[in-house]
């Protein structure tokens, strides 16, 4: 393992720090969901006036995407305030992970089953989603980010733009570096594409070159980010973009550019 | 009955209400090994129309007669909620089913929007049981009680029907073929569902599967499924 690469490929992402590093207590009194309008389909209010802000993480089985979420959840939790949704296919093994790292509440996480159709659960009827994430946010309120990981499916899941701002779709490398030549729509169009595990590379003979090639090629100026979530467990490149993300969304929200 | 658009719309697997997710029992009685052909599947489904299916229609009949005679306000919502949650005894299946109401008002408040749909939560505190949503969705869809009872049915039984083909990799055409053999049962089970609908709430009929109550609570345990009820 020792000729495995972890050193990021291109710097898509401009590093730049912003300042707003919020403090928020996240012991907030919670609102009981006796409460809470079920069916209201904006949800509860958060900073900026606005509802939280969420972000849809898909991609292949494996390909890190609960790796990735407790990533931003141990870089991000203490300066914005987030909660996550797990699809898992079969079990709740997902957020049973989430919860045994400690990287949230146990509060600030629910899983959803998906009756074996993730890309459902995630497209075609968002219902059972937006009810979790509604609760969610409510529950913890103010919730600054909302995390929602898709069960493990294949390259043609994309989210639905009612459940989710933003995708981020991770890809593997142990994969083959021909995936983002195959394209698809997570390839294609997410709104962040990692390409996680870079130092099994040499292990499956993967060019990583390729991978940025052809990923380039699919995605014209959308940004690329390579992670090794294994050995850098902070994905600071990746938590950098929610921040930044997360920021905008609040601007356009008390600018009252957007409803 | 005349066949009216909407009562598709509300009917349609595709409807997304989050149906999709769940086999209405049917994992958890695969999995006792009572349910592996087209056989079995036919009694499960026959059993679970003259049971839950005939419960859960009148509860949306009864809810739809009286939004029918009265308006929403006059309307006994406490009273309606508690004879619904009577007639589920696995506190799991309680869940499932007001999960199940939440998500189909949520989708319908958009489908068909309408001041009841809006109002519906605060009177039903953590949401509807799923067979008052359905009542109140088909009356403000247009439905009568007796279309609104059918499509109950329907989905009583599509929903394991189509979870079978998942499970235990049944022909899709003959699963079909299942469905509609059941039309005749299906249609008498919504006529005795909109005549009791009609009557007093605590004389709602209550058959109960309870095979498949006590299985669910089980299912919920299970380390691996397919379904989440
Ligand atoms: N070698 C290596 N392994 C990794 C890396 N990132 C994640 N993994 C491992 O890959 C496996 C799958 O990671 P998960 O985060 O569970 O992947 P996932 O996309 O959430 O998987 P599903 O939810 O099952 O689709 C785990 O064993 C992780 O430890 C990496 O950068 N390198
Ligand atoms: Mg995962």
């Amino acid at each position: 393992m020792s000729s495995g690469r972890c050193d990021s490929l291109p710097p898509e992402l401009h590093t730049h720090h912003h300042g707003h590093d919020h403090d928020h207590d996240h012991r907030e009194p919670s609102v009981s969901t006796d409460r809470l309008s079920a069916a209201a389909t904006g949800g509860v209010t958060g900073r900026g006036g606005r509802r939280p802000l969420r972000i849809g993480i898909g991609g292949p089985v494996g390909s890190g995407k609960t790796a990735l979420i407790a990533a931003l959840c141990a870089t991000l939790g203490r300066e914005l305030s987030l909660a996550v949704v797990t699809n898992d296919i079969f079990t709740t093994e997902d957020a049973d992970f989430l919860r045994r790292r400690g990287v949230l509440p146990d509060e600030r996480i629910m899983a959803v089953e998906t009756g074996c159709c993730p890309h459902t659960a995630i497209r075609d009827d968002i219902s059972a989603n937006l009810d979790a994430v509604e609760r969610l946010e409510a529950r913890n309120a103010p919730v600054d980010v909302t995390l929602v990981e898709s069960g493990g499916d294949n390259l043609t899941a994309t989210f639905s733009r009612a459940l989710v701002d933003h995708q981020i779709f991770v890809l593997d490398v142990a994969g083959g570096d021909k995936v983002p030549r195959k394209g698809g729509p997570g390839v294609t169009t997410a709104d962040l594409l990692v390409i996680n595990k870079t130092d099994l590379a040499p292990l499956v003979g993967a060019d990583l070159e390729v991978m940025d090639r052809d990923a380039r090629a699919r995605r014209g100026s959308l940004p690329i980010v390579f992670t090794c979530l294994a050995r850098e467990p902070g994905a600071a490149r990746v938590a950098e973009w929610v921040r930044e993300r997360s920021a905008a969304w609040s601007v356009e929200g008390l600018q009252g550019l957007v409803p | 009955m005349s066949l009216s658009y909407s009562s598709l719309v509300l009917a349609d697997g595709r409807f997304p209400a989050g149906g999709y997710a769940h086999s209405g029992g049917l994992e958890a009685a695969v999995g006792a090994g009572r349910v592996r052909d087209l056989a079995s599947l036919h009694e499960f489904l026959l059993g679970r129309l003259c049971t839950v299916g005939l419960t859960e229609a009148a509860l949306s009949a009864a809810t739809a007669v009286r939004l029918e005679q009265d308006p929403p306000t006059a309307v006994a919502w406490d009273d309606l909620g508690a004879e619904a949650h009577a007639r589920i005894a696995s506190p799991r299946l309680r869940e499932t089913s007001r999960r199940l109401g939440r998500q189909l008002v949520r989708t319908a408040r958009a489908t068909w929007p309408s001041q009841l749909l809006d109002s519906l939560d605060p009177a039903m505190k953590d949401g509807p049981h799923l067979s008052i949503a359905h009542g109140c969705v088909g009356h403000v869809a247009g439905l009568d009680a007796f279309a609104i009872a059918v499509t109950s049915t329907y989905g009583t039984v599509a929903g394991p029907a189509t979870a079978a083909v998942r499970l235990l990799g049944l022909d899709p055409a003959a699963v079909s073929g299942l469905i509609a053999t059941l039309a005749t049962d299906a249609e008498e089970v919504a006529a005795t569902a909109v005549e009791a609908g009609g009557g007093p709430l605590d004389e709602l009929p209550c058959p109960a599967a309870t095979l498949v109550e006590i299985e669910s609570e089980r299912h919920e345990q299970w380390e691996v499924r397919l379904f989440a009820s």
